[in-house]
């Protein structure tokens, strides 16, 4: 792990300070990670127990969001960081702010696993394989990006979003086609579409949190770009 | 709606998004400094700076002590010509010509060029002739014109208000803030094109600190503006642009806001963010 951007400063007390910051948006990043890999297990296998306990998880997210927050507007309060430090704060609130949208998919998630539960058949499972290991991925490699404080990988990341964006419009195509063949169990195939929009979602989150990375380490905003344009400016010398 | 409704409820955002950010404004450089070495003795104390200041701006000069900042600050109204050892090389342009010029007639560039010191230094005088002093050694004694010029000075700096009924007293009465704003009142009493501010508010309270950094706001709708501080903050407050200098060496300068988020050279980061290079 790279500690050399958040050290050496002056004084050792701020070093800290920020340390405690990431590490608790690394250990909120860990918990999102696993309350969604569960999710995700809960709705495949249709275990309503897991799916349940995910749904309780929710608000240790919430409240590490409200702490997470808190601890940087303390730190602005009183440190008044400029430049990398400055930037590292203003990003790491708008992370956890996905991070925690991402939890609340996890949630969602879970909860129609308990609703489809005895549906299981339900689910285009073998087309959704694919959607979830590239949303899996993008959540994973964000963090590690974040926890290396590296921007080298962002571009494959973010082009994994075009990817799940397109496995979502396949299954969309998909569920259609199936509520046309047999109008009873429409309700059902609309539940599986509120999940694999959530999913779907998930990989947007993700990408916005590689957007504030590249804010956070080059000061560059590169919200709203087209990937071709988020290249270029992640390539672009200082 | 017709297509002419829907037109009519399209709103333009470009005036709300306007850039307050001064990269974007039209600029005119008042001051150029050109490869400025200066030397104490045998000491180099500033090394090759070409840096621009522009007209109605605030730059501020940041940097650890013994960087050089107040050396450079002081060669833009020659006060080195007063250090015995201090020699110069290069060229400090005002609106295009160079003041260490053989033909410049120095008295007269420190009327264009003022300068406010980090301790205020008022003249055991009634504040009345502190701000009059110097219309009186330029000759002027004519009492209204005195007596508006320093009424004009002192609202200029923001202490009229405060002292119109005690003109008459002795300037040592006044409190440090009051002090250094009356010594502001009296540099800009003569009308000059620059003030040159080294640590103007480094020995002042807080309030009386925001008072100066607020009158500077005001000054710079008439005057270019050096300001010289130890205090980071303060320069991200007060100044359009900033330079970093370090060991005698201009580092960078840039626009205050990009030079506080997002600095090009690493030395500057270092120093903003209080690192250890």
């Amino acid at each position: 792990m790279d500690n050399s951007k958040i050290g050496h400063h002056i004084s050792e007390q701020f070093n800290k300070e920020l340390e405690d910051v990431r590490n608790k948006v690394m250990a909120m990043g860990g918990l999102v990670e696993q309350q969604l890999e569960l999710a995700i297990e809960a709705l495949i296998t249709g275990n309503i127990e897991q799916a349940e306990f995910v749904i309780g998880q929710d608000n240790q997210i919430d409240t590490l969001e409200v702490a997470i927050e808190l601890e940087c507007t303390q730190i602005l309060a009183l440190r008044q960081p400029t430049a990398f430090d400055l930037r590292l704060l203003l990003a790491v609130i708008k992370i956890v702010h996905e991070l925690e949208r991402i939890g609340n998919k996890a949630k969602r998630i879970a909860e129609m696993a308990v609703k489809l539960s005895s549906h299981t058949n339900a689910m285009p499972k073998h087309d959704m394989d694919r959607m979830v290991e590239l949303v899996k991925a993008m959540l994973d490699n964000a963090l590690d990006a974040f926890a290396r404080m590296s921007i080298e990988e962002i571009p494959a990341i973010t082009e994994r979003d075009q990817k799940v964006d397109r496995e979502y419009e396949n299954i969309v195509r998909l569920l259609i086609t199936h509520m046309m063949e047999d109008p009873r169990n429409i309700t059902r195939f609309l539940d599986v579409m509120t999940t694999v929009r959530a999913l779907e979602r998930v990989g947007d989150h993700a990408r916005y949190i590689c957007e504030h990375l590249v804010f956070m380490i080059k000061g560059e905003n590169v919200r709203h770009l087209t990937q071709e344009e988020l290249v270029d400016k992640i390539n672009q010398p200082r | 709606m017709t297509a002419q409704q829907v037109k009519s409820h399209s709103i333009d955002m470009s005036s709300v998004l306007r850039d307050k950010d001064v990269s974007q404004q039209p600029t005119e450089t008042c001051i150029k400094v050109e490869n400025l070495n200066l030397f104490y003795g045998e000491k180099q104390a500033l090394h090759g700076i070409n840096m621009e200041m522009q007209k109605k701006k605030v730059t501020a000069y940041i940097g650890p002590s013994g960087c050089g900042k107040s050396t450079l600050l002081r060669c833009i109204n020659r006060m080195n010509d007063l250090v015995d050892s201090a020699r110069i090389e290069g060229k400090i342009l005002l609106d295009g010509d160079n003041i260490y010029d053989k033909s410049v007639n120095v008295a007269a560039l420190r009327r264009r060029v003022g300068m406010v010191f980090q301790k205020p230094n008022p003249f055991p005088k009634s504040i009345f002739e502190n701000v009059a002093y110097g219309l009186r050694i330029q000759g002027i004694n004519d009492k209204r014109v005195l007596e508006e010029t320093v009424e004009k000075a002192l609202r200029g700096a923001a202490l009229w208000d405060e002292m119109k009924d005690r003109l008459n007293d002795n300037a040592l009465g006044m409190s440090g803030g009051q002090q250094q704003r009356l010594v502001i009142a009296r540099a800009i009493a003569i009308e000059p094109e620059v003030l040159l501010l080294d640590e103007p508010a480094s020995a002042l309270d807080p309030i009386s600190t925001l008072k100066i950094e607020e009158l500077i706001n005001e000054l710079k709708e008439k005057y270019t503006i050096v300001i010289v501080t130890h205090n980071m903050q303060q320069a991200a407050r007060v100044s359009d642009y900033t330079a970093f200098m370090y060991m005698g060496e201009l580092i960078e300068i840039g626009t205050t806001s990009e030079l506080f988020t997002n600095p090009s050279k690493k030395q500057t980061e270092d120093y903003i963010t209080g690192r250890y290079g």
